[in-house]
């Protein structure tokens, strides 16, 4: 249907990941001093990959999206780092350039569909719009593609649907014409914030499918930001820990899993509660979220940790390869998960 | 009062909502202009001395309107409620009101923003003469260390605080009126995954050194899993099943409730049964279908369901099912992958 | 080297203490800063007038009337040959008064039958809202003037002209705010603790709403300020001699291509009240709302 290359954006040769995240650095800026928000981020996203990034709140991972997005609000900024897409850097693209890459190449999901909906336009339009203005369509032809992308989320009777406001249709329906909107121009990166906190358990079962096989028709890759564990495993094959801000811990979401190499990445997994083991007690992370504001050069978990040393107060670890494909924010990860003295 | 009797008990409440404008309708005499909604059609539950009991249901299932009409801030359009045996008058005297206590799910709007956390305390504590004036700042004191929080905290105000140390308030002042029973409405869900131990434990405790019956309402089936004894499912209105836990999720005997357990997201385990995904979205309730209001959705209606409106049943020792098909129902593991010995 | 217990301990000493306020001091607020200076150098002028004005303000010089600006008469003497400065600075006494006075009446009255109105719902409420209709729609000016025509001129009909006029604004505004905030969470649970309503609404709801009928309170200063001077204008307001800026306009638009001063200082000073008093506003709304939100 459109498989028509656009103009300005080719495969670059030798280039294996689709996004590629270093050092990135976000901050606010106010007249006399700078708040770090997302410090030093750095993870890669393959094509065809399904990237998990999990955390807290006040962790940094919808920020981080946000930067991928150029959606960054009023006054927080990228400080420094780089975004590469497609062998594309995005930090300091041009404006046009980079606000053309949106829709076509990468699409967002947001959580509250209700907000990210306009009130007052037919769903069928907002969906269709994305596709005139990229893909250079008629109107009929864009209407056309918007009723066929609903049809293809699952919305039954779409051709009906279409002519709804979004305040007529349930979250459920909402959060389908959003991922409708996303794929309406096929993208090759979907960025998802939270997209089924909102939603019922059944329905998220149905929507975390759906993007699922959306991915593999298109080929697409998923960066997906949650707080929910469980949720992870299951959609996605890699994931990056967030805390205050840092990336604490990459790798696949099953090793990380059955073998977490952060103390807080074991603090999480020990305290959600496993439908799987209903016996195990949880225990829940003791103190409290890190206060951004107030960032010593140090390890910020440090203060809450069952597992700290003197030197995590004086110095914040990089994340470091414990294993190969497995990298960890600890300097004692390998003394504590695998009992190595060193 | 045998040990047994229930401390709370409902039998066939109802509650109807009439939306639009109530005066006009009266006087244009058109019985058709108002829409009715009909939250709860039909509720029979008691909840038993210091146990937990469980109120699971997606949106529109009448959760949080049975909760509130627990609690007596909404009044049922028909159907008793019965304290410790005793009917409950729909005027709810003091004594009453301060025995049966309520925990929101929102942190941030709970607690009244202008108001220090020792001031409402203290209010409550002299309006209902639990302790001479005296000794109010020790016992608020004593309130809050219960439940985990410092002396410091009497003076502050709701803003200076986390989800989930306003969670913490919100139990203490539900706590200060010493009440029998706490009726929780989703009380974690809008809570961090590591605070969410916190607080659930804080409700084990409860349940332990006081003997405090609680009604926990909540989406989140791991969670209930892990805390409450038995475990209530409602759909559309209605209790389609009651259980003891650990017997609810190893031999679920309504369809709805094995499609819940389906589509839970898990942290181990694959995807469970791909029979039980349901399709489609929970039907709004203002239009209940005939017969089983589950009909439409279950792979295993038939045409006495269609017919008939089934009625809580008992299918085995303390677990009842509204399904007319109960004990027809093909035998379902919720963990065919791990095997848990229960 | 501490030890990392200890500094450890202290840490979650430091966690577990209750988080500091992040809100900007109020001094570092632009607006509340500048408009509490204006509208505080208004009130000391008008409180320290005996001492600060060189005439009497009524007192007239035939012989020295329409006189421009010079040593003796900084700005000048009107056609009485009163002094216009100590004209100008008596009337801030009438002026400010009646401007903050005039507010009072209408924001109690307002605030209580808009609450009431919000809280209980139903034909309590419809009834005063009717009745609040039936004030909207009559012009604000239209219906001042008629009162005090009505009431004959004077301070006293200034008041009651404006608060029967004005009290509806704030009736709807604590309303609607009433509304929202009986819905919430907190002062559902005040009910379950066993507060009564008058409890509920005044210790509980009050606080949270009445900051917008504060604020708006602010604007309306500004409007009841322009209302006496209008009705000055016009020659309705406060009798002659007494020094009030309307008159004062009024009298001097004769001389305006000669004596501009006399009409077009006044205007002046209640321009610059207005804007104080509308700077005063902003700042405390930031100052009331900021957690709002939260």
């Amino acid at each position: 249907m459109l498989e028509t290359p656009l103009p300005g954006v080719t495969e670059l040769p030798g280039v294996t990941n689709l996004l590629s995240v270093t050092d990135l650095t976000l901050g606010v800026k106010r007249s006399n001093s700078s708040t770090v928000i997302v410090d030093s981020v750095s993870f890669d996203v393959a094509t065809g990959d399904r990237f998990g990034i999990v955390g807290e709140s006040g962790s940094g991972k919808s920020m981080t999206l946000r930067a991928i997005a150029n959606l960054l609000p009023v006054g927080v900024q990228v400080m420094s780092g780089s975004i590469r897409y497609n062998g594309q850097e995005l930090v300091g693209m041009n404006r046009g350039k980079r606000r053309g890459l949106m829709g076509p190449e990468i699409a967002m999901i947001f959580q509250e569909p209700m907000t990210a909906l306009n009130p007052v336009m037919r769903v069928g339009e907002q969906i269709a719009e994305g596709p005139r203005r990229h893909l250079g369509l008629s109107r009929k032809a864009a209407m056309d593609l918007a009723v066929s992308m609903m049809g293809r989320t699952g919305i039954p009777d779409p051709a009906r649907r279409a002519l709804a406001y979004p305040h007529e249709l349930s979250g459920g329906l909402r959060q389908r014409i959003m991922i409708a909107m996303a794929i309406s121009c096929r993208p090759k990166l979907i960025l998802c914030d939270e997209p089924t906190t909102a939603l019922d358990v059944t329905v998220q079962r149905q929507v975390l499918r759906l993007l699922e096989e959306l991915c593999d028709d298109f080929g697409a890759s998923l960066v997906f930001v949650t707080h929910d564990l469980a949720v992870v495993n299951q959609t996605c094959r890699n994931l990056a820990v967030m805390y205050a801000g840092r990336m604490v811990e990459t790798g696949r979401v099953k090793d990380v899993f059955r073998d977490p190499r952060h103390p807080y990445t074991k603090g999480l997994l020990d305290s959600a509660p496993d439908f799987d083991q209903p016996h195990r007690p949880l225990i829940p992370i003791p103190g409290f979220p890190a206060n951004l504001a107030n960032r010593p050069n140090a390890c910020a978990f440090a203060p809450r940790c069952p597992f700290v040393r003197d030197h995590c107060l004086e110095e914040s670890p990089p994340l470091a390869p414990v294993e190969p494909g497995r990298d960890a924010a600890c300097f004692y990860s390998d003394e504590i998960f695998k009992k190595v003295t060193v | 009062m045998s040990v047994d009797e229930a401390v709370l008990r409902v039998s066939s409440i109802t509650k109807t909502y009439h939306l639009g404008n109530v005066l006009l309708e009266r006087l244009s005499k058109n019985k058709e202009s108002h829409s009715a909604l009909t939250a709860l059609g039909g509720i029979d539950l008691e909840l038993r001395k210091g146990e937990i009991l469980a109120l699971v249901g997606e949106s529109g299932s009448g959760k949080s309107t049975l909760a509130k009409i627990l609690v007596g801030s909404v009044a049922a359009t028909s159907g008793d409620v019965f304290h410790e045996g005793s009917p409950v008058p729909a005027r709810r005297g003091k004594d009453l009101t301060r025995r049966i206590q309520m925990v929101f799910q929102d942190p941030y709007s709970s607690l009244n923003p202008r108001m220090s956390v020792g001031s409402v305390l203290s209010e409550l504590l002299l309006v209902h003469k639990i302790v001479p004036r005296r000794e109010v700042r020790a016992e608020s004191i004593r309130l809050l260390n219960r439940v985990g929080l410092d002396a410091d905290v009497l003076d502050a105000y709701p803003s200076q605080f986390s989800g989930g140390q306003r969670q913490r308030i919100a139990i203490a002042r539900a706590l200060a009126v010493r009440p029998d029973v706490l009726i929780a409405d989703e009380p974690v869900s809008a809570l961090d995954v590591s605070v969410q131990a916190t607080i659930l434990e804080l409700f084990k405790s409860l349940r332990d050194e006081l003997g405090l019956s609680s009604l926990f309402v909540a989406h989140n089936l791991a969670v209930v899993q892990h805390l409450s004894q038995r475990v209530a499912v409602m759909y559309l209105g209605r209790i389609v099943e009651v259980a003891e836990t650990a017997e609810l999720f190893a031999n679920p005997r309504h369809p709805y409730t094995r499609a819940l357990i389906a589509s839970i997201p898990r942290m181990t385990a694959e995807s469970v049964n791909d029979d039980f995904v349901l399709e489609g979205e929970p039907p709004s309730p203002f239009n209940i279908p005939q017969g089983c209001r589950f009909h439409p959705r279950c792979p295993f209606a038939v045409q006495a369901c269609i017919e008939t409106d089934p009625a809580l049943m008992p299918v085995a020792a303390g677990h009842d099912s509204a399904c007319l098909r109960a004990h027809e129902l093909p035998t379902f593991s919720s963990f065919p992958v791990c095997q848990e010995v229960l | 080297m501490t030890t990392p217990t200890a500094v450890l301990a202290g840490y979650q000493a430091k966690r577990r203490a209750v988080r500091p306020r992040s809100r900007k001091p109020w001094y570092k607020n632009g607006s509340l800063v500048a408009g509490m200076t204006i509208v505080g150098l208004l009130v000391l002028m008008a409180v320290l007038a005996p001492v600060i004005a060189p005439y009497d303000p009524i007192q007239q010089d035939l012989t020295a009337t329409l006189q421009s600006p010079s040593a003796a008469h900084w700005l000048g003497t009107d056609k009485f040959g009163r002094d216009v400065l100590s004209r100008l600075i008596w009337g801030a006494r009438v002026n400010l008064r009646i401007g903050f006075l005039a507010v009072l009446i209408p924001f109690v009255f307002g605030s209580v039958l808009g609450g009431i109105a919000g809280y209980f719902g139903g034909w309590i409420d419809a009834i005063i809202m009717r009745i609040v209709d039936v004030f909207f729609a009559f012009p604000f000016y239209v219906m001042v003037i008629a009162l005090v025509f009505i009431l004959g001129a004077g301070e006293a009909s200034i008041y009651l002209a404006i608060a029967a006029v004005s009290w509806v604004s704030y009736a709807k505004i604590v309303r609607g705010e009433v509304l929202v905030a009986k819905k919430q969470d907190y002062v559902v649970g005040a009910r379950l603790g066993g507060m009564s309503h008058t409890r509920v609404l005044v210790r509980h709801i009050g606080p949270n709403v009445l900051s917008q009928a504060i604020i708006y309170g602010m604007s309306d200063i500004v409007m009841d300020i322009m209302a006496v001077v209008t009705l000055g204008y016009l020659g309705l307001g406060i009798a002659p001699p007494t020094a009030e800026w309307g008159s004062m306009i009024l009298d001097g638009q004769e001389f305006i291509t000669t004596l501009w001063q006399q009409a077009t200082i006044p205007g002046l000073i209640v321009v610059v009240t207005s804007l104080g008093v509308s700077w005063l506003g902003d700042g405390l709304s930031d100052l009331l709302s900021p957690d709002r939100r939260k």
